[in-house]
């Protein structure tokens, strides 16, 4: 059953990825990120489940944590993006570069 | 808990998929929730109780809220819809899909390969976590506030410079320095 | 009193350092206080440590100081170290005393000249120098003071910069003597090799223990040791830099490029004349080289029009002397004739300087005449000079080491020979000098009078060309600890057949070169451009080093480089293009990457 889980760890890490290359809408691709985030703490649950040791959990809130302003800092500035360019798509920033 | 495991990951892997072709963030938001919740019931199947309310608290409550207050800003409508559409255009999705698969292949590869010895899961409470959060990992709990501080400030600046910014042709120009 | 002798070198080391640091912010006077002052202190100091050597020799008669090692690789460690024996007490006396002499000359000749403190550092840089050359116990040491003579040479030439030409004719007299340079630095690579250590002392006396005599190892360092002083001292095939060299002022043709640099290569091979003497065949090579120099260089004096290009043939003509007398290993009179040399050659170019002066930075002899009553001063001094020049017997130094130099000639009759002919010339150039400018009528009006300061230094070495001979009784046992007791040589026939050129020359130069135009036929137009020795190294060596460069004006090497550099640009172009901006690329390289690891995790 761990080893299930890791699996499944591995393919919702998969699809985040899938969908981070897939979508060119800013908010789809947080939402990926968020759940390949997931998937990390999934495998670090497990990880945690095999050991039988609180380690595994402890990342997993840090992960939380780290997501929680990932998302915060992320939303800002699709919000910023979306005021200047008024527009989602992700390679209309490309106008970006330097 | 086997039968709870394996449904509630299927139903995570479903909703996942639903959620990646959906063209309305909205929907796309609810199907993520979903996802959500069922990695919970994963979490908990796996012994960690504390981690898998964590999870429908955190993510699937104060993240996910986050996610809709900023569509509803954004106020995205039919013509989203149809951008979205106009965005995601026929054989996009081949790329990606080849990849995750060949990612997906070599990791389930790799772990089937990789046997050890199983323990039955056991139920870690939040008795434990707290200790060992704020016993070994004190320097790390210091770290994620001091991270989180910094997302606060963050998103304030880039949200208030947002608007007393110089206009998008200023900004364009400054960029192509 | 010989614990003192590294003030010598450090007086005008410190002095040259202090006025190119601040000497632009001082007052002129103590430019030149400082300048001098610093030359005294040497040449006291030298004379004192003179006295004391003299007067108790130390053990070995020679005196080692220590100062501290230089370098310390593995087996070599060449010290700063100051070597005094009779050989190296003798020229830094001259050296220091001349110096001060030319030194305080200056302070007066350079008087209206803006880069007067700039003239002062170089040339206490110079005295420095040239006394780490003389006292150095290594060569290594002899090397660095070898060159900074030569950097301070090429300074000085070059030292009205303003005018092109100057600046040229350094860098020829930089060029040229650098091929001697690299000659004598392979001599040193190549002894030290060989024997282990550049030690003078031990490097002869394990020469001698090693080398048998005319081996072949002896005779190739030999041989490039003599390349590096012929370059330094202008002789045959490297003496064209030093006519040019007199672009530079007057105390500076007098102080480097008569009195004490060029004579450095004569040093050279007589401190190392050991070497010479188990390679028999290059020390006649040295003995040819000298006699021919002193011929070529003298028929070139007879036609010159510019003064001082007459008294810097003679300098080659002299130098050549020293060099026969080396070459017959009659190392004392060689010695001898540097020092007497270097106060008759001091004294004539000192006393050109006043002439130059007084005429409006006339250099053309044609354009002088009568002299004699407007410059007294200047004329007394060109007369002791002169003869002491061409060796009028019997009265001045120069004849006595002259006449030394002839009679080691006469075991070889075409030395010898040579050598006679040699005063002939010498007495030709001489008064034709002497009686063109200050006989005749006068064709220039004379502007200035010479002042105290210059006027003392001229009556100085005029005294000092006159009886500067008369030492040699004691001189000749005292270098004989060095050079070993030479019986000798016979000199009532040499002495005899010298004084007849001398008055056959006098006597020819007032009936015959006394004309009112240089000579124009082409003999003389040969002999005026220095044997056509220009001409010839301008056809084999810098024209086609000018060709070449023309042809390798897009350096071939650097070709390389800039392939290099468009390689680069192309790649660059390559991966510009995986800069685009567009995030979903850099995340799809991201997964691309990760599956390789992951899939080299799994196979490897």
């Amino acid at each position: 059953m761990i080893r299930d889980s890791l699996i499944l760890a591995s393919v919702l890490f998969a699809l985040g990825l899938a969908g981070v290359l897939l979508r060119r809408n800013v908010v789809f691709v947080l939402m990926s990120i968020e759940v390949m985030l997931n998937a990390a703490g999934l495998a670090f649950i497990a990880a945690g489940a095999r050991w039988q040791q609180a380690d595994g959990q402890v990342m997993f809130i840090f992960i939380l944590a780290m997501a929680a302003a990932e998302v915060a800092v992320g939303l800002a500035l699709v919000l910023a993006l979306f005021h200047h360019y008024k527009s989602l798509d992700a390679d209309e920033a490309s106008r970006m570069k330097g | 808990m086997h039968v709870v495991f394996y449904i509630s990951a299927a139903i995570a892997v479903a909703a996942t998929l639903l959620m990646l072709r959906q063209l309305n963030a909205v929907h796309a938001l609810i199907y993520l929730v979903i996802s959500l919740l069922a990695v919970a019931v994963v979490f908990y199947t796996l012994g960690a109780p504390f981690a898998a309310a964590l999870e429908v608290i955190i993510y699937a409550g104060a993240i996910m809220v986050l996610f809709v207050f900023v569509v509803m800003l954004l106020n995205l409508g039919q013509a989203a819809i149809r951008f979205e559409r106009k965005l995601l255009g026929k054989g996009s999705w081949i790329c990606p899909a080849v990849l995750a698969a060949i990612l997906i292949a070599e990791l389930t590869w790799l772990l089937i390969e990789g046997v050890g010895p199983m323990y039955p899961p056991m139920t870690i409470g939040p008795v434990e976590v707290g200790a060992a959060l704020f016993g070994p990992y004190m320097i790390g709990v210091e770290l994620a506030s001091m991270l989180l501080l910094a997302g606060l400030v963050g998103a304030y600046h880039i949200g208030r410079r947002e608007r007393s910014g110089p206009e998008p042709a200023d900004v364009s120009e400054e960029a192509h320095k | 009193m010989l614990d003192l002798l590294w003030l010598i070198p450090a007086a005008p080391f410190a002095s040259a350092a202090v006025l190119l640091l601040v000497g632009r912010r001082m007052p002129r006077k103590v430019v030149a206080t400082l300048g001098v002052v610093s030359i005294a202190v040497s040449a006291i100091v030298s004379g004192l440590v003179a006295i004391a050597f003299i007067g108790s020799p130390p053990p070995g008669n020679a005196y080692d100081q220590h100062l501290w090692t230089w370098i310390a690789v593995g087996g070599f460690h060449p010290g700063i170290a100051l070597y005094l024996d009779p050989l190296s007490l003798i020229m830094t006396l001259v050296v220091t005393f001349v110096s001060f002499l030319i030194h305080l000359y200056s302070t007066e000749f350079m008087a209206g000249d803006e880069g007067y403190a700039r003239f002062f550092a170089y040339m206490n840089l110079f005295v420095a120098s040239m006394v780490m050359l003389v006292l150095g116990d290594n060569l290594l040491l002899l090397y660095l003071g070898w060159e900074g003579v030569g950097l301070c040479s090429y300074l000085l030439i070059g030292f009205w910069y303003r005018d092109p030409a100057n600046g040229r004719a350094g860098q020829k007299a930089f060029i040229v003597t650098r091929v001697g340079d690299t000659s004598m630095a392979i001599g040193l690579f190549l002894l030290f090799h060989m024997l282990g250590t550049l030690n003078i002392q031990e490097l002869m006396a394990r020469a001698r223990a090693d080398w048998p005599v005319g081996s072949g190892l002896a005779i190739a360092a030999a041989a490039l040791l003599l390349g590096g002083a012929v370059g330094k001292s202008a002789q045959l095939p490297l003496q064209t830099w030093l006519p040019d060299a007199m672009a530079g002022p007057t105390p500076t043709s007098a102080l480097i490029h008569a009195a004490t640099m060029v004579t450095a290569g004569v040093y050279l091979i007589a401190r190392t004349h050991v070497l010479y003497e188990i390679a028999p065949a290059v020390q006649l090579a040295v003995a040819i080289i000298g006699a021919a120099t002193l011929l070529l260089a003298g028929f070139s004096a007879l036609v010159q029009t510019d003064i001082k290009r007459v008294l810097a043939y003679s300098t080659i003509s002299q130098i050549g002397y020293m060099f026969l007398a080396l070459g017959l290993g009659a190392w004392s009179a060689a010695i001898f004739h540097f020092m007497t040399h270097a106060f008759f050659k001091a004294l004539l170019f000192l006393a050109a300087g006043i002439v130059i002066e007084a005429l409006h930075q006339e250099h053309n002899i044609f354009h002088m005449g009568g002299l004699r009553r407007e410059l007294p001063v200047a004329f007394w001094a060109f007369l002791a000079g002169g003869c002491a020049l061409a060796g009028l017997p019997l009265v001045t130094a120069g004849s006595y080491s002259k006449d030394w130099i002839i009679a080691s000639a006469s075991p070889s009759p075409a030395l010898w020979a040579a050598a006679i002919a040699g005063v002939l010339l010498t007495s030709l150039y001489t008064f034709r000098l002497i009686f063109l400018v200050f006989f005749g009528t006068a064709r220039t009006p004379v502007s200035k009078q010479p002042g105290v300061a210059e006027q003392i230094p001229v009556w100085v070495l005029a005294v000092l060309s006159i009886v500067g001979g008369s030492e040699r009784p004691a001189y000749r046992p005292f270098m004989a600890h060095l050079f070993g007791a030479t019986p000798k040589p016979p000199e009532a026939l040499s002495t005899i057949a010298a004084a007849a050129a001398f008055f056959t020359g006098l006597v020819c130069a007032w009936y015959f070169l006394r004309g009112d135009a240089p000579a124009t036929n082409p003999l003389a137009r040969f002999w005026y451009a220095g044997w056509g020795f220009d001409w010839l190294y301008g056809r084999i060596f810098v024209r086609p080093v000018e060709w070449a460069a023309r042809v390798n004006h897009n350096d071939v090497i650097d070709s390389m480089y800039d392939g290099l550099a468009t390689l680069a640009r192309f790649v660059w172009r390559g991966l510009a293009l995986t800069e685009n901006g567009k995030l979903r690329w850099y995340a799809a390289a991201i997964a691309g990457g990760t599956l390789i690891f992951v899939a080299l995790v799994i196979f490897l």
